[in-house]
């Protein structure tokens, strides 16, 4: 494969594993913006790991823990908050995140951090691939069933004994783990991070990824995310015209799928021949 | 040197405070989140810039734009609203971002990326009062912010359409059996809080002389999060926290330095939202638990 395909190859595996972040979040039915700002811990923590001496699969182990951790101990006051609330939560969690990274020299301020190391693309595919097959796994068990039961009536699901909190935020910590895990492939795919880069139109896209996707099978988000990373460069020589393009699909998309390109009933007529009713 | 900064801050405010109460309007209301709301305060303010360099009166041009924002959030409406009530409710979120991404690209491409200076009228009118320098258009649209504010505030409490809202806020299903024309209130809603927007970009050209196809992207985030801040639904907590981020955004760039901004306005956003989960003045119409 050439060299452009490849990058454009590893941008895809970034943007397949944080749609996924915000899936496992919006599976619990909540929405979290903060996507971006965990990514940049990811990604600056595998960099200051690996600045350090670490070795790289160690320095992305490290970084992945030191999100899923700081997930863990934001969700709970984060997860106290509803709705819109909890979306603008993450979302100032995220940008708070940026700005004290911003702000220290020691992380290079604004002018970004150079990463000792260097991660082709195909140890990158291999990792997505794991986080796909992992997500799936997850969709197949009580956890997942739980998740399902939350997003559709979480009241309902919590008069059934489902421990509607412990999911959430394990959903939310696994969301925060798996957005650490792409920041720190990205940083170390570039060899170079800056935190400009973790803005909120990252986060916004992740969650666009997975909602145009779907949401109602675990596949959605890798479709979303496929279609909506490939399509761009695809129409690159339509030029100047292509983000106007993509706003009109989305939209159009919305008007006609308003489930998400991948629903369960897709795939029924996929596999059967006659339609689902 | 304190009391400029403070008069800078409450300036800023009046644009955000436009901004928040727009989007309060239809989260309060449609418990709907429109993030087509930057691309309307851009095209506000892009579109009378267009006009007024092409040499159309102010007038000509600050109605030119409003009709531009009407139009485009009537357009939002007819592909957002519909879905509302049926499905799940992310769904109307990803339309509205699709047109945020339209519109922010259309406006790039006949526009170009960067910022254009803004032809106003008023240019850089200001009167010296003791040390401060009071700059007039400034002001004016702060005066015009707070106008438009209370007039929004009565339209929700005292006229047969803002009584038509607050049915819709608490069930559409039984507002209209009571005889509220939904549609048409609906309409009116998008149509109230687009123009509000379009307005908060026409002012943010005339107070800063600048325009450009990003520019409502950041001050969108400080609207939001001064509607979170004071409240969400609620009309006058909008009004406060946006002057309360724009305060502290103006005072962090005076003492300290501009990277600093956002580590207080979203830290405080966050203790705010963990410790008073419905913002400080809480949401009257309590619309949240729909969500």
């Amino acid at each position: 494969m050439s060299g452009y395909a490849l990058q454009i190859g590893a941008i895809l595996c970034v943007h397949v594993i944080a749609a996924y972040a915000a899936y496992m979040t919006l599976a619990a039915g909540q929405l979290n913006l903060g996507i971006a700002g965990f990514m940049a811990l990811g990604a600056y923590g595998s960099a200051v790991l690996s600045n350090a001496g670490w070795a790289m699969p160690q320095s992305i182990a490290g970084a992945v823990l030191l999100a899923s951790l700081v997930g863990l101990c934001v969700s709970y006051p984060v997860l106290r908050a509803r709705g819109i609330y909890l979306t603008i939560a993450t979302l100032a969690f995220s940008e708070v995140v940026v700005a004290l990274i911003l702000n220290m020299e020691s992380l290079g301020a604004a002018s970004g951090l150079v990463v000792v190391g260097h991660l082709g693309f195909w140890p990158i595919l291999w990792v997505t691939l794991g986080v796909v097959a992992l997500v799936v796994f997850l969709a197949s068990t009580r956890f997942g069933l739980c998740l399902t039961a939350i997003r559709n009536d979480a009241q309902g699901a919590a008069v059934f004994g489902v421990r509607t909190r412990r999911i959430e935020v394990t959903a939310f910590t696994i969301g925060a783990a798996l957005a650490g895990l792409a920041g720190a492939l990205y940083a170390h795919h570039f060899s170079y991070v800056e935190a400009q880069r973790f803005n909120v139109l990252l986060s916004t896209y992740a969650v666009l990824y997975t909602l145009l996707g779907g949401l109602q099978t675990p596949l959605g988000p890798l479709v979303g995310a496929a279609l909506f990373t490939l399509a761009p460069e695809l129409l690159r020589g339509t030029d100047e015209w292509r983000y106007v393009t993509f706003g009109a699909v989305i939209v159009v998309l919305m008007l006609l799928r308003s489930e998400g390109l991948f629903t369960r009933s897709f795939i029924h007529n996929l596999m059967h021949r006659r339609p689902a009713t | 040197m304190f009391a400029q900064q403070l008069m800078n801050g409450l300036m800023l405010g009046g644009i955000y405070a436009l901004v928040a109460v727009s989007f309060t309007l239809t989260i309060g209301i449609l418990n709907f989140l429109n993030f087509s709301i930057p691309a309307l305060f851009m095209l506000g303010g892009v579109v009378s810039c267009a006009l007024l360099a092409a040499g159309v009166p102010a007038v000509g041009a600050a109605a030119g734009a409003l009709a531009a924002t009407g139009l485009a959030s009537l357009l939002v409406e007819r592909c957002t609203f519909r879905w509302l009530s049926t499905s799940d409710p992310h769904i109307p979120l990803v339309s509205s971002l699709g047109f945020l991404i339209f519109f922010e690209n259309l406006v790039l491409v006949y526009f170009g990326s960067d910022a254009v200076g803004y032809p106003s009228p008023f240019a850089r009118a200001s009167v010296k009062v003791s040390d401060l320098t009071v700059s007039l258009p400034q002001t004016g649209g702060f005066l015009l912010a707070l106008v438009l504010v209370a007039l929004c505030y009565v339209l929700l409490k005292y006229t047969k359409l803002g009584r038509g809202l607050r049915s819709i806020a608490e069930s559409p299903a039984i507002a209209e059996m009571l005889g509220v024309k939904v549609g048409w209130t609906v309409s009116s809603v998008y149509l109230v809080s687009g123009l509000l927007a379009g307005i908060g970009g026409i002012l943010f050209g005339i107070s800063y002389l600048q325009v450009s196809w990003d520019m409502g992207s950041e001050v969108a985030l400080k609207g939001v999060s001064a509607m979170v801040l004071g409240g969400m639904g609620n009309v006058w907590g909008a009004v406060l926290g946006a002057l309360i981020i724009a305060v502290i955004e103006v005072m962090t760039i005076a003492y300290l330095n501009s990277e600093a901004v956002n580590v207080f306005v979203y830290g405080l956003l966050l203790v705010i939202i963990a410790f008073c989960p419905r913002g400080l003045l809480g949401d009257r119409v309590k619309m949240a638990e729909r969500m």
